[in-house]
């Protein structure tokens, strides 16, 4: 594990070698009061890999992303983020809203946050504020009814349509957010953010509440994020059937602190992780399964 | 099992009986006794009978508003709207929401041609004054309405102050063509510049704050403003106010009666009613402006940002929106048309004073922005012309008072007519008149969404 | 024979008995609407007493509908829900309550503002605090967790956690129907297995009767006597939960992680 000096960033991209880290956590604490929610914590995530962070439940792993995402000014430590032209940005520094505007992280939620009352295209289009912003003159030449923003909102709805087509909602485009299923919201979340352009996406137990064969195709939605787009992907996440079968890295929490580190494989098989977090299928569940046919974690397939 | 729909009797007899009690203890102070004044001091007359009257009264209604909330409970149970649902239902997506133009078309149609109608009708222009001057005082308030919406229908932020802004508006005018002598059409643009100014020195502090805090702190600018405009004599001449304010002039020709004037420029013969048919147009124009403000700047995005805004802010930052100057700019532009229309008001008066700006004004104009439906160009139409034109009404009811008997004035009861019909309007359209949001842009047919789906803002 | 296959046939022969005696809870012919939307559409559903029941179905299907109508909250509009012998179709949810039914609804719902002791406090008001003690011991035995975390404001605490303190709190009731609204929602894999170890023990010692709707198919049809899909707002399938487990339709909707589907998106 490298670790990054604060003072320098320069001596830190030298340091990196093979593929470049996007983000590079290092030292970072969060403390609310008395209780320490994250106590020293230094990991990297390369650019275009899918890196997962999975831990106990209240192992502070919403509350890293909190901090990377700008919710929480950490205690102490430094996330750097690196674009692929070589700029970086110090995300600790950076007010919440820049984050994603000039560092361009994008994120999700827990528990879902979408516009309910807006409809699932307005939901995309509110997510290419900055541009659509900056072609409407700052709102006074848009007013005006100029061409320049008119083409601009064409752009942008050409592409949330895109998105659309994607994860499967051309046809809800009208629909308010609020009224679409669960699993639906999810995607659309993940589109929305997706449509800031990210250079990092964040997502927060994008899984949950979805059942297997959704599962799957947010696999899929996964994949093509990180392979189509220049977007790397960070995520929190229960289902093992998920952070096992597309991530790249594993990053695994307990009360706070690193406890593991590395490829899927090798965290599968790490007995501090499996006394924290994973446990040990029992003999018959996995006799059952093999009856069945079928396999809970059947990961890496 | 009917019993295990409705509560049963005996519970309901119980509760009356507890009203009816709690009822008689009030009626021990209050009715029990008479005290008339007697040779030898007070003397007190029982009145017993009527304080049984009344519990025997309060029995009943309890009993009766049961039995008919009983039934009502049990129908609501059965169909919960949409909003209640723990889940998205695949069921069909509302459909049918068509946008209804009707209304829209309707009100601009009689906006437009109402000093027309009010003429025909009346027989002439001068008695068709009270008809027009009623007419700008609807058209003030369906400004102001829409104004205060960006704040609190687009944007969900709660403006308890919002006539602080109508008041700078109109101090703008009255001062700067007093003491300056600058003409209505270059203190009208100033006047909204200097209003949205204040907008965003009232924006700044309160941008942390919201729902009930963000209330209190508005309520209290608005009353600080007032305070101002009272006490500082020099500047605004203390709670005597600004009179002889200039008139407005036709794009610099004065409404007089002399060869200059409007009417004789015009050939037309003179006739006072013309500056008024004029501030009629003129407060239909800066509404109207109004209304297209609002609604080209839904469409775009900082409108988007203003409904996301109110949707979920959290949600908004981590989507790149600065919510602190999406936030000012709601403030500053819903206060540069209260500017407008405070600079309308003053040269309509040519008398202003800090009377005109009480807190009962920001109620008014936000009753009429929830009552209208929060988010509603049309519905902030309707509830204006229901609010400010629904008292008038009041005065032309003359038969009231052959029922309630000589010197029963029903303009006296305006607030309580008022209050009940505000309490109904929320028991039977807890959203406003028009709850429906139509989205800003659709690949489709544009179809509203429920109001079940929108929501109000926090703050 | 297996220990474990003779399980299954007690099972399987326990579930048969309890469906033979009067269920203790009788869903029949229940349609709920939400508006003009029929989120359920005439469901016929048992769960007999001492019975673990599993509802299983996609997301909008109408599961926590279900589970939402049986607490009278909406209120089925036509149908009829028994409870015991008892019609609860009409009852106002507190009502219900009372009569020894709790539930961890989904979303959590916990009171954000009061600590998680409190919370607990509040599952048991139902006893006036009669078992407080014991039950308590026995949430903090099944989640660690909660237990270091019991002076904690209920809404600080991470998703995950609140998720359990929703379970522990229902359990303070000590109901005799425990209804779970996807219960390992955003838990972790070693607590979810804790779970469901112990929806199985609370049946096995307890004989708690468990109504439990889980998007973890595989494991809550393994724990179950029986199982229901619901497709739509309709009972499509229904059978002992090996029954299900086995059954190609089921498997390939709700069980597999869809490879084919991966391949295909």
């Amino acid at each position: 594990m490298t670790v990054l000096t604060p003072a320098n960033p320069k001596t830190a991209e030298k340091i990196a070698v093979g593929r470049e880290a996007v983000l590079s956590v290092a030292h970072l604490t969060m403390r609310f009061g008395g209780l320490t929610a994250v106590n020293d914590l230094s990991f990297e995530a390369k650019a275009g890999d899918i890196t997962a962070l999975i831990g106990p439940n209240g192992a502070g792993k919403t509350t890293v992303f909190n901090c990377i995402t700008g919710f929480y000014k950490p205690t102490e430590g430094m996330l750097r983020l690196a674009h692929a032209d070589g700029t970086v940005h110090l995300l600790e520094r950076l007010p919440n809203f820049a984050v994603n505007r000039t560092a361009r992280v994008a994120r999700t939620f827990q528990n879902i946050r979408l516009f309910p009352g807006m409809t699932v295209l307005e939901n995309l289009l509110v997510a290419q504020h900055k541009p659509l912003m900056r072609a409407s003159g700052f709102t006074v030449l848009g007013l005006l009814g100029l061409a320049g923003y008119r083409s601009a909102e064409r752009a942008a709805i050409e592409k949330a349509k895109a998105w659309l087509d994607r994860i499967g909602l051309m046809e809800r485009a009208d629909d308010p957010a609020g009224a679409l299923p669960y699993g639906a919201q999810r995607r659309l979340e993940i589109a929305r953010a997706m449509c800031t352009d990210p250079v990092l996406l964040c997502l927060d137990e994008p899984a949950a509440g979805l059942n297997p064969r959704e599962s799957a195709e947010l696999n899929a939605l996964l994949r093509h994020i990180r392979d189509a787009h220049d977007t790397s992907v960070l995520l929190i996440e229960h289902d093992m059937s998920v952070v096992m079968q597309i991530s790249d890295h594993v990053v695994v929490l307990d009360y706070g602190c690193k406890i593991a580190d590395g490829t899927p494989d090798e965290i599968r098989s790490d007995p501090k992780v499996i006394a924290a977090y994973l446990g040990v299928e029992d003999e018959e569940v996995e006799r059952v399964e093999a009856e069945v046919g079928i396999g809970h974690g059947e990961a890496g397939a | 099992m009917a019993d295990a729909r409705t509560p049963g009797l005996p519970d309901i007899l119980r509760d009356a009986g507890l009203y009816a009690l709690v009822a008689f203890g009030l009626c021990i102070p209050i009715i029990a006794y008479r005290t008339d004044a007697g040779p030898t001091g007070l003397e007190l007359t029982p009145r017993w009978k009527l304080v049984a009257a009344f519990c025997a009264a309060i029995f009943a209604l309890r009993v009766v508003q049961r039995l008919i909330l009983a039934r009502r409970d049990a129908r609501r149970a059965l169909t919960p709207s949409p909003a209640q649902a723990t889940e998205a239902v695949q069921g069909e997506p509302d459909a049918g929401q068509r946008v209804s133009k009707l209304g829209l078309y309707a009100f601009l149609g009689v906006a437009l041609t109402l000093p027309v109608i009010a003429t025909t009708a009346s027989g002439g222009l001068g008695p068709a004054r009270y008809w027009i001057d009623l007419g700008i005082l609807i058209l003030t308030y369906v400004m102001l309405g829409w104004g205060l919406n960006i704040v609190v229908g687009l944007a969900g932020l709660l403006d308890l102050g919002y006539v602080a802004f109508y008041a700078v508006g109109a101090y703008c005018y009255a001062l700067l063509s007093t003491t300056f002598g600058l003409s209505f059409w270059i203190c009208l643009p100033l006047a909204g510049l200097f209003a949205a100014a204040w907008g965003m020195v009232l924006g700044f502090p309160v941008l942390r704050l919201r729902g009930d805090y963000l209330a209190i702190v508005t309520l209290a600018f608005g009353e600080i403003i007032r305070l101002v405009l009272i006490n500082w004599t020099d500047l605004t001449g203390g709670a005597a106010g600004i009179s002889s304010i200039p008139r407005a002039t036709f794009f610099g020709i004065p409404f007089t009666a002399d060869e200059t004037g409007f009417a004789a420029r015009f050939g037309l013969e003179f006739d006072s009613m013309h500056r008024v048919v004029f501030l009629y147009y003129l407060i239909l124009g800066l509404a109207l402006l109004t209304n297209l403000a609002t609604l080209r700047l839904r469409r775009m995005p900082i409108g988007r940002a203003w409904e996301a805004l109110r949707e979920d802010e959290i949600a908004c930052r981590s989507l790149g929106i600065d919510t602190t100057t999406t936030k000012l700019t709601a403030f500053a532009l819903g206060a540069a048309f209260a500017g407008f229309a405070g600079s309308f008001f003053s040269v309509r008066q040519g008398f202003i004073s800090p009377e005109s700006f009480t807190f009962l004004e920001s109620a008014i104009i936000l009753a009429i922005v929830v009552l209208g439906g929060m988010g509603s160009q049309v519905g902030v139409a309707i509830a204006a012309v229901a609010m400010v034109g629904g008292p008038e009404l009041l005065r032309n009811l003359g038969f009231l008072s052959a029922v309630f008997g000589e010197g029963f004035d029903p303009n006296e009861y305006r607030l309580l007519l008022f209050g009940l019909a505000m309490v109904a309007m929320m028991v039977w359209r807890p959203r406003g008149l028009i709850s429906v949001r139509v989205p800003s842009v659709s690949l489709g047919e544009r179809r509203a969404i429920s109001g079940a789906h929108v929501s109000e803002g926090h703050g | 024979m297996s220990v474990a296959g003779i399980n299954v046939l007690v099972e399987e022969t326990r579930a048969r008995q309890a469906a033979a005696a009067a269920p203790l809870l009788a869903v029949r012919d229940v349609s709920t609407y939400y508006g003009s939307v029929a989120a359920l559409r005439g469901v016929d559903l048992d769960v007999g007493e001492g019975e673990i029941v599993t509802l299983i179905g996609a997301n909008g299907a109408g599961k926590s509908t279900l589970m939402m109508t049986i607490f009278g909250a909406p209120q089925a509009r036509t149908g009829s829900i028994l409870y015991a012998g008892q019609d609860i179709t009409r009852l106002p949810t507190h009502a219900i309550a009372r009569l020894g039914l709790a539930q961890s609804p989904e979303g959590r719902r916990v009171f954000p503002r009061m600590s998680v002791f409190e919370n607990l406090q509040m599952g048991a008001s139902l006893h006036g605090g009669r078992y407080f003690a014991e039950d308590l011991e026995r949430v903090c035995t099944l989640f660690p967790r909660l237990k270091e975390r019991l002076q904690q404001r209920a809404g600080t605490m991470s998703g995950g956690e609140q998720q359990m303190l929703a379970i522990g709190r229902a359990l303070m009731s000590r109901p005799r129907l425990l209804l779970l609204d996807e219960p390992s929602l955003g838990l972790a894999p070693l607590v979810v297995k804790g779970i469901f170890d112990a929806i199985r023990d609370l049946n096995r010692r307890d004989g708690m009767t468990i109504f439990l709707v889980e998007q973890n198919a595989y494991h809550a049809l393994k724990l179950a006597h029986r199982g229901y899909v619901l497709v739509n707002g309709r009972v499509t399938m229904s059978g002992t939960g090996r029954q299900l487990l086995d059954d190609p339709a089921v498997k390939s909707a709700y069980l597999e992680g869809g490879h084919g589907a991966a391949a295909g998106a």
